[in-house]
């Protein structure tokens, strides 16, 4: 179906709303508490829009798109209640973008930008809340908070532990952990989920802090090498120091549709670890020294190539590893069947 | 996977994520999967949450999962075939099954055979084995029994067992039953543990099969390898690792090349696996740290990581990915495939790979299952196998209108009793397996200080045994088998039973398989490491 945004015509979906559609014809419209995982809550209210035929301002959000429908997210009404609500935000938290991790990749801050807000034009003195530093991998500002309720949404209805809830009430309205508990006394269980769906910067993966901006990351999508359900990660990698600083669920992946667990988001210090092993090591005397692939190729080549001769082929075992590629088990039951000429391939886990 | 390959003529898990939110019920059984598959558990959460699934829960301890069943049993450990059988008792003597499905795709003897077998399963006699009230046996019967598609999972707590095949047997049995095969939101869904164990399967790293099943002792499939690769191949099936372990204990074994695993942690009865490994003339260890196991070798040889390297692997639902590489490797570590090819050239082949993609493109020309892929056509999203042409979409459910073999077989499936059973002298059941915040040998997962903050070694044990042996929370507890004992902390918990406990497996300082019993399933050959008996005692 065909509709009109801020005059241009374009191509919309059955099913749609009107922000949806916006967003994929490459319109922007702010919104904070809108997202494709946890739907429309209609909660932040910056998302509004004037609809030809409908009164008054609607949430582009909850407003399902029709064939021929005239919208127009940039009128002075929109814009200016649009400015209201994204000036009200700033105003009621410690919006210090400076220092906070989120920058750049902050979509208050987006909004902001995009209505031309410089600084909040009031100031509420009295929010101070504790930060919760408590847990291992994630942390929590809540002056930072916009209650916009996507974290609670997704730990509710996305990844479905059933932790983060609204607590108290009007005013003092702030997102707890289970009675209000710190997080790490809770029954969180560190997947991050709400980390990945704050908009701005009140829940941060505690460990990438400091780690680098968002702009100055290289982004590679690649597969978890944990559990065998196979998520899709963004790695945020650091070129200069050659590291993975953050891990993203990617949104769009069947596997996981942007879900990880807590190994899978937070488990890479492996990679860069500094007991890798760096360099191939032969065994003498009970001791092992370093060596030159080289040498240890010889040797190794040697020592099955004479055992082969001597005892024969099938008193060699070949483990395959279920941690490896598909390419390298494929090359490595090549060279046991090939080189060495036994079918004594297994790996450890028959299941 | 042997058992499911039987019964359809295909070991893999049948259906894929996606669908799960179509099942109107889906039991586990076997799976801890909020701990062990944790995205997998929150897309059952959701269609459970939803209303659109009922679950059901059958396992020994209370895992997490339980909370959102609407029936939850608890199972003596090992005793699954009892309560399978005792499920299509009930149902076939309410006429619950699927009469169309069986006419049409079961093979007629199986299916009376098996109607034979679980007559004598009445729910009593299953309450007696199992320990489920026969009421709650008759509930979980109904609720699957009557649903229009139900999907069942498993995962190791089904096949580590010394009836491991059996059980995975039944699960067929029961899911052809009713008739809950080929349709999305149904299937036999066993979900595996390790990034890659489905591609490690599919691409040969199996004694008895090529790349995609392929069988090693069929002659023309031994005509096709050897004119493929150009070389002369052995056509005897090779033995499985837990034979060439016994074997290595007894010096028959001379070497071993083992890639990136580390069976000084996750094998059965370490001892054994220790003296076996030193008994050998020749190790070679290629992984990415010193692991117990590469501390045994004559040569290790630095690996790469997943970050690393660009490559593909195949998850649980059979979908190929492919992987990026994101980071340079340490020092001079090389990717495994390198290090095969050095080794191949070295010893007289020439090989000539630059690049991983090179590689699947041989794997797609000589695997049925996987000859349409490319990375091309992988892209962001993957494809599951079986594809086998360049225009076929990919195949998210398996056995739609036909099993792999033509018609499906059910088999007649006795009670057999685990190995080992509590007596006098060891009165507890220890059960093994995974948790959330670790990974199977730790080798990775235990490389992130945060994830051990989160989870060190200990042992569940029941309220009622606490107080029995007198440990607190956090306390040590001595756990003992006839194999050996760990002193490790006790967490007490009213998640588990009365007379059972359950120990991690991924810790070198409290390792569960110096417990475990190493006794194998006659046919798949894998360890009973999800029953053997045990004593507690305050440490
Ligand atoms: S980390 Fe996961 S479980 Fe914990 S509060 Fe966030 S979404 Fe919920
Ligand atoms: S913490 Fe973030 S996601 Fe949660 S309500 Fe506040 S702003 Fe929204
Ligand atoms: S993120 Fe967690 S659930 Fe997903 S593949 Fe990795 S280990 Fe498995
Ligand atoms: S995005 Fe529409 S109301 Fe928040």
């Amino acid at each position: 179906m065909k509709i009109t945004i801020n005059g241009k015509t374009v191509e919309a979906q059955k099913g749609q709303n009107v922000l949806q559609a916006a967003v994929a014809n490459g319109i922007y419209i702010p919104h904070l508490c809108y997202h494709e995982k946890v739907g429309a809550a209609g909660k932040c209210r910056a998302c509004v829009v004037e609809i030809e035929g409908m009164r008054g301002l609607q949430t582009s959000c909850s407003v399902p798109v029709r064939d021929g429908m005239v919208i127009n997210s940039t009128s002075d009404d929109a814009l200016h209640a649009q400015k209201l609500v994204i000036d009200l935000m700033l105003s009621s938290g410690t919006h210090d973008c400076l220092v906070c991790e989120q920058n750049g990749n902050c979509e208050l801050q987006d909004a902001a930008y995009f209505l031309g807000i410089e600084r909040a034009s009031l100031q509420y003195g009295d929010i101070c809340r504790e930060f919760d530093t408590s847990s291992e991998f994630v942390y929590v500002e809540r002056n930072k908070c916009i209650s916009c309720g996507r974290c609670v949404a997704a730990c509710n209805n996305t990844v479905v532990n059933q932790v983060l809830d609204f607590g108290y009430r009007g005013h003092s309205t702030e997102i707890v952990f289970d009675t209000d508990k710190p997080m790490a006394d809770s029954n969180c269980v560190q997947c991050g989920e709400c980390s990945q769906m704050c908009p701005v910067g009140a829940i941060v993966d505690k460990n990438s802090r400091g780690k680098g901006r968002t702009w100055e990351l290289d982004k590679v999508e690649t597969v978890c090498p944990y559990c065998g359900v196979g998520c899709k990660l963004e790695l945020h990698i650091d070129r200069k120091l050659n590291k993975i600083v953050k891990i993203k669920g990617v949104e769009d992946a069947p596997t996981n549709k942007g879900m990880l667990c807590v190994k899978g988001r937070y488990g890479f210090d492996f990679v860069s670890h500094p007991e890798r092993l760096t360099t191939p090591l032969i065994k003498e005397n009970g001791q092992f020294r370093e060596a030159s692939w080289e040498e240890a190729i010889e040797l190794v080549a040697t020592k099955l190539s004479g055992i082969r001769d001597k005892y024969g082929a099938d008193t060699i075992m070949g483990l395959a590893s279920a941690k490896v590629t598909n390419e390298e088990n494929y090359t490595f039951q090549k060279l046991m069947r090939t080189a060495i000429g036994t079918n004594n391939v297994d790996h450890c886990a028959r299941l | 996977m042997a058992g499911l390959a039987a019964s359809f003529g295909s070991g893999a898990m049948t259906n894929d994520i996606s669908g799960m939110k179509d099942s109107d019920v889906a039991l586990i059984i076997g799976s801890d999967t909020s701990e062990a598959h944790p995205v997998i558990s929150a897309r059952i959460k959701q269609a459970v949450i939803e209303g659109k699934t009922k679950l059901i829960v059958i396992d020994p301890k209370e895992i997490k999962m339980a909370d959102f069943a609407t029936i939850y049993a608890c199972q003596r450990p090992g005793t699954d075939v009892a309560v399978f059988n005792g499920m299509m008792h009930v149902i076939l003597k309410n006429g619950w099954e699927d009469k169309e499905f069986i006419k049409n795709r079961v093979e007629p003897e199986s299916f009376n055979a098996l109607k034979t077998e679980v007559e004598k399963f009445t729910p009593e006699y299953v309450e007696k084995i199992s320990g489920i009230p026969a009421k709650t046996l008759e509930n979980i019967a109904e609720l699957f029994g009557k649903a229009k598609v139900a999907a069942l999972y498993y995962a190791m707590g089904i096949t580590q067992h010394t009836t491991g095949v059996d059980n995975v047997k039944s699960t067929a049995n029961l899911q052809m039953l009713c008739g809950n095969m080929g349709v999305p939101g149904g299937g036999v869904n066993p979900l595996r543990g390790q990034s890659n164990v489905q591609g490690a399967c599919d691409l040969g790293g199996l004694p008895v099969v090529y790349t995609g099943y392929q069988q090693v002792v069929n002659p023309d499939v031994h005509a096709k390898m050897e004119k493929f690769w150009e070389v002369k191949l052995n056509i005897k099936a090779g033995m499985p690792m837990t034979v060439a372990f016994d074997k290595a204990y007894d010096g028959e074994m001379k070497a071993f090349y083992i890639m990136g695993e580390n069976p000084m942690i996750s094998d059965p009865d370490l001892h054994h696996a220790e003296a076996a490994l030193k008994n050998l003339e020749f190790l070679v260890v290629e992984d990415i740290f010193m692991t117990e196991t590469a501390r045994l070798a004559d040569v290790v040889l630095p690996a790469t990581t997943f970050a690393e390297k660009d490559g593909t692997f195949t998850n649980t639902e059979r979908r190929v990915q492919i992987l990026n590489k994101a980071v340079c490797a340490p020092g001079q570590a090389k990717h495994d495939w390198e290090i095969h090819q050095l080794l191949a050239n070295k010893m007289g082949l020439s090989w000539n790979y630059n690049n991983a993609e090179e590689i699947f493109c041989e794997i797609t020309a000589v695997t049925p299952s996987y000859a349409g892929m490319s990375y091309k056509r992988l892209g962001r999203m993957g494809l599951h196998w079986p594809c086998p042409t360049a225009d076929h979409p990919g195949t998210p459910v398996l056995h739609v209108g036909k099993f792999s073999k033509g018609l499906g077989t059910m088999f007649a499936i006795p009670f057999r009793a685990p190995a080992e059973i509590p007596d006098a002298d060891y009165p507890t059941y220890l059960t093994t397996g995974r948790i959330l915040q670790q990974f199977h040998t730790g080798t990775m997962s235990r490389k992130t200080e945060g994830l051990n903050n989160l989870a060190g070694p200990h042992a569940m044990i029941s309220v009622e045994d606490a107080e029995r042996i007198g440990v607190q929370n956090s306390g040590d507890v001595k756990v003992t088998t006839r194999r050996g004992s760990i002193v490790t902390k006790a967490f007490i918990t009213k998640r588990i039973p009365k007379g059972t406990a359950f120990v991690p497996f991924h810790f070198w300082e409290a390792p569960a398989n110096k417990l475990t019993n190493n006794a194998l399933d006659p046919v798949a050959k894998i360890p009973e490491y999800k029953v053997c008996a045990c004593k507690l005692e305050k440490a």
